[in-house]
């Protein structure tokens, strides 16, 4: 194997692609200049349950301009209805499998009844305004609270992948023998994921090809999908995405608008663009779904949790058993005999839920981390002890051993570097004039995705004789920093300076990898990128120390290639770097232009005999206003155990990001469901509250070093989403020791504390 | 109608504006200038941030008809040249981003660089110093971003003050 001494990997670098963001010239997918491009615009249904009853096209029509109006009566119908699967396993994936728009039937508000399309993006919206709708309006669900006594118990949740039911040890006889219990129970609003760019489609058809233009995490996804849906080979139907204005989840699965959008360009037989309203994005991507959780902790008098029940209650569409799968990390998170977990579901009229940042983890991580907080009083134990008492030294769930974990050093370093010995144990023990100060901390926790049935990851690797290098996988870049980690890969992997490599992505035609999903995209596409550039760099080296290949001038004829080592473009001895030559040289030297190799990976499975997680802790200062219980996040750490960090630069940003969707997870962030209208109550960024700069605490983030060696070559287990898991759950624990006055609801609000003033 | 206004310097036309069409309508579809970006469509996200005369507004809430003979400057105006073929060199603002860390999925970015760059000429650059941080966070407050935690695009701001500041004090006698 030939070393490589030039290291990029693991520095700071800046982005490749900020200059173009800094300077607007990055081309967002409803920005991509097509001449002769026509715009759609969406009518929803204004009711949550019932049939259209009669729909009113012709004055829309009449507008000057409009080139379609298309409804149930005459929108070609979809070939075939895709399973809901996660996109991660590389297959279609649509995020819910009702298609609108077949026939009359409404099951939720916002579902599109009606497209128009028109010359313009003004006139498609006027006559979008002209379309007259009448409905019958059948009785609906769209709260919990409305359909609790209809709950259910689905068999598996999470497309099939997960079971409804999980059970370990003796979950009774632990309860019963315990004897301290801690017996609550959590509801979370609905949050809706708001990237800042609406979700976009432009799609373009040359005879039966289509190209499509779509703000999606996964290219592929998106090809697969809209390919089945409309009956067309996958061969014909080429996505491009080269920016994404973030993602979130929104963008994980494939949704029904951008089919919808590849339709109406074959209908008008022009380059169609729709974008979606903002307000549109709150029924048109999916959601984190309303839900509660029910947990019970059994401990003894010393410490020792013996016994979890988490079970969970929420609300999914009328066609899909979607849960976010709350309990899994919440279930390995501390060294229990006894555990039960259940997912029950009441079918509501809004459209399936989905995965929303933390999907799962973030609110059952607030559940289990809330109910150690309170255990943790009750036994008059400091939180960080009390968990330390319950680490798990193996993954519950398996018995197998972690391939990395770093958490006791994550609660150290974190304790440290936040100042938590130095805090008054007692609730209500601190003030800062009228603000009552408190902090919390809770434990972080994400899976790596490993999974039986991922798709092999690939990448092209291909080194001009000029010396200049380019590395290509078909990922998305939608604010993670892949393509400025993946060209550091490149650049170590062939062993070239990194200002002679460019990565190109966001192209289906390019080789395969995975969406950008659950924290995945990094682990996944660098294993592809590393794998191409070590294998062409191999392949070169072998040319160059060739025996039977007439090429002796080589200055490394007949070297053992273990011997040579490869750094700044030049292959050269070890012991002897003045021997050897540039990749540049050799290719010049045999008159060939350039040189190409393939990289796959085969993704983990879960056969390794490891428990794949990521580990951090999470620790947070609040301050709340005596008189008006309003609560100012201060200060927020967190150390968190990626394991290989490709760029700390990127990827810190990634977790402080994901911190703050915990402090806004915690309180700002809601959405209402208006349950007489059936609608979302507050589909803006006016109503549906995130954390502006004026919100933002200090947020400080440690990296802790494990080595991790199972989970793909580099060792890279994500940053996507560990940020974001327990965050929530400090902040709570904070706002407890602040006040005395313990929240078990998301979001905090005012009035929840209102009373503790 | 017709309306004619100044865009990053430029004298440019639009014809057969409704007069209900936006100033960030008319910009993204109609000049080609989409670095302005629609995300809410009502002021509440900073994403359309442009300069009119000299004073940040929502585009999304000016309507095109009013911008009729006056200067408009949008994020693809801020580097220092933006002539077709010269290298273009960034403002201190764009760099400070670039750099820092500020800068992730890149949609808030234009509107956040608009209103950074007022920030910093109405302080740093008019001889008043770095702002302080909290005035930078109420300065930002209305430009939303979800990626980054804002940590970043302080310290941006705070570098990018920096440097205009020792600029400007440089260049005083």
């Amino acid at each position: 194997m030939t070393a490589v001494t030039n290291q990029t990997i693991s520095q700071p670098l800046d982005r490749v692609d900020g200059p173009a963001k800094v300077t607007g010239r990055a081309r967002y997918s409803a920005e991509i200049p097509l001449p002769g491009t026509v715009h759609a615009v969406l009518v929803g249904a204004v009711v949550p349950s019932g049939r259209t009853n009669t729909i009113q096209t012709g004055e829309a029509e009449q507008v000057p301009g409009v080139l379609a109006v298309l409804t149930h009566a005459n929108l070609p119908k979809i070939a075939a209805q895709p399973r809901l699967f996660p996109s991660l396993f590389g297959h279609a994936a649509v995020g819910e499998t009702f298609f609108p728009m077949q026939d009359d039937v409404v099951h939720y508000a916002g579902q599109p009844v009606a497209m128009v399309v028109a010359d313009t993006l003004e006139r498609a919206q006027h006559a979008a305004g002209l379309v007259h709708v009448s409905y019958h309006t059948a009785p609906s669900t769209t709260t919990l609270e409305q359909g609790r006594d209809r709950a259910y118990e689905p068999g598996r949740i999470f497309g099939g992948l997960l079971p409804g039911r999980m059970e370990r040890g003796d979950p009774d006889s632990g309860l019963a023998k315990a004897p301290v219990h801690i017996d609550r129970t959590y509801r979370f609003a609905a949050n809706h994921h708001n990237p800042i760019e609406p979700s976009s489609t432009t799609a373009v058809w040359e005879d039966d090809r289509l190209t499509l233009y779509d703000s999606t995490q996964g290219i592929t996804a998106t090809r697969l999908t809209v390919a089945e849906l409309m009956g067309l080979p996958s061969s014909n139907v080429r996505v491009l995405t080269h920016y994404v204005g973030g993602g979130f989840g929104a963008k994980a699965m494939i949704w029904p608008h951008v089919a919808l959008t590849a339709i109406a360009a074959r209908y008008v037989g022009r380059p169609v663009k729709l974008a979606l309203t903002r307000e549109q994005m709150f029924s048109s991507c999916g959601h984190r779904e309303e839900q509660e959780q029910h947990a019970v902790l059994g401990a003894g008098n010393e410490g020792r949790v013996t016994t979890l029940r988490h079970h969970k209650l929420s609300a999914t569409s009328p066609f899909d058993d979607w849960a976010e799968p709350s309990l899994n990390v919440a279930a390995q998170a501390y060294s229990y005999p006894n555990y039960q977990g259940s997912y029950r579901l009441v079918r509501t009229n809004t459209m399936t839920p989905t995965f929303t940042r933390g999907p799962g983890e973030a609110s059952g991580m607030f559940a289990l981390e809330s109910a150690m907080d309170e255990l943790a009083y009750e036994l008059g134990l400091d939180p960080i002890e009390l968990r330390l008492r319950n680490h798990a030294d193996a993954d519950p769930l398996t018995g197998n051993p972690w391939s990395s974990k770093g958490l006791r050093e994550c609660y150290q370093r974190g304790a440290e570097r936040f100042g938590w010995r130095e805090r008054n144990p007692a609730a209500r023990s601190q003030r800062d004039g009228h603000w009552l100060i408190g902090s919390g901390t809770a434990t972080a926790g994400y899976p790596v995705p490993a999974f039986p049935g991922l798709q092999p990851q690939r990448a092209r690797a291909r080194l001009y004789a000029d010396g200049s290098a380019v590395l290509q996988a078909g990922t998305q870049e939608f604010g993670t920093g892949v393509a400025t980690a993946m060209t550091q890969v490149a650049a170590d992997g062939l062993g070239v300076p990194l200002d002679r490599v460019r990565f190109d992505y966001g192209d289906t035609e390019l080789p395969n990898t995975a969406p950008a999903v659950g924290s995945a995209g990094s682990g996944m596409v660098s294993s592809a990128v590393h794998s191409a550039a070590t294998s062409l760099r191999d392949q070169l080296v072998a040319q160059a120390v060739a025996q039977a290949v007439a090429d002796s001038e080589s200055p490394l004829h007949a070297a053992d290639p273990s011997t040579v080592v490869v750094g700044d473009g030049r292959m050269m001895l070890r012991d002897r770097p003045e021997t050897g030559e540039t990749y540049s040289e050799l290719l010049q030297r045999n008159g060939v232009e350039d040189a190409e190799a393939l990289g796959s990976w085969q993704p983990t499975g879960m056969d390794t005999g490891y428990a794949l997680t990521t580990f951090g802790a999470q620790f947070a200062e609040v301050a709340v206003d005596s008189d008006l219980g309003l609560v100012r996040v201060r200060r927020m750490v967190g150390a968190f155990a990626p394991g290989r960090v490709l760029n700390p630069k990127t990827a810190r940003s990634q977790l402080m990001g994901g911190m703050l969707w915990g402090m806004s997870q915690a309180l700002p962030e809601g959405t209402q469901m208006d349950s007489r209208m059936g609608r979302w109550a507050n589909a803006s960024l006016g109503e549906y509250l995130v954390p502006v700069n004026a919100d933002a605490p200090e947020v400080d983030v440690e990296f802790v070093e494990v080595r991790e060696d199972v989970a793909n070559p580099l060792g890279v287990k994500g940053v996507g989403e560990i940020g974001q898991i327990g965050a929530a759950a400090a902040i709570a624990n904070a706002v407890f020791h602040a006040t005395g006055h313990r929240v078990r609801e998301l979001p905090i609000r005012i009035e929840h504390l209102l009373r503790s003033a | 109608m017709r309306v004619t206004f100044t865009v990053n310097g430029e004298r440019m036309t639009a014809d057969d504006v409704w007069p209900g069409e936006s100033l960030l309508y008319v910009l993204r579809e109609r000049l080609g200038l989409p670095g302005s970006k629609n995300a809410c469509e009502q002021g509440e996200c900073g994403s359309c941030t442009v300069y009119l005369d000299g004073v940040t507004v929502c585009s999304c809430m000016v309507a095109a008809g009013q911008c009729e003979g006056r200067e408009v400057g949008t994020v693809e105006g801020l580097a220092d040249d933006h002539s077709e073929g010269s290298e273009r060199r960034l403002c201190a603002v764009q760099e400070a981003f670039a750099e820092a860390g500020a800068v992730q999925c890149g949609f808030c970015t234009p509107g956040l660089l608009v209103q950074a760059d007022d920030l910093i000429s109405r302080t740093a650059g008019a001889g008043r110093g770095v702002p302080e941080d909290p005035e930078i966070r109420e300065a930002l407050a209305g430009n939303l971003c979800r990626c980054t935690g804002y940590e970043k695009i302080i310290d941006a701001v705070r570098t990018a003050a920096r440097r205009e500041h020792e600029q400007v004090g440089q260049e005083a006698p």
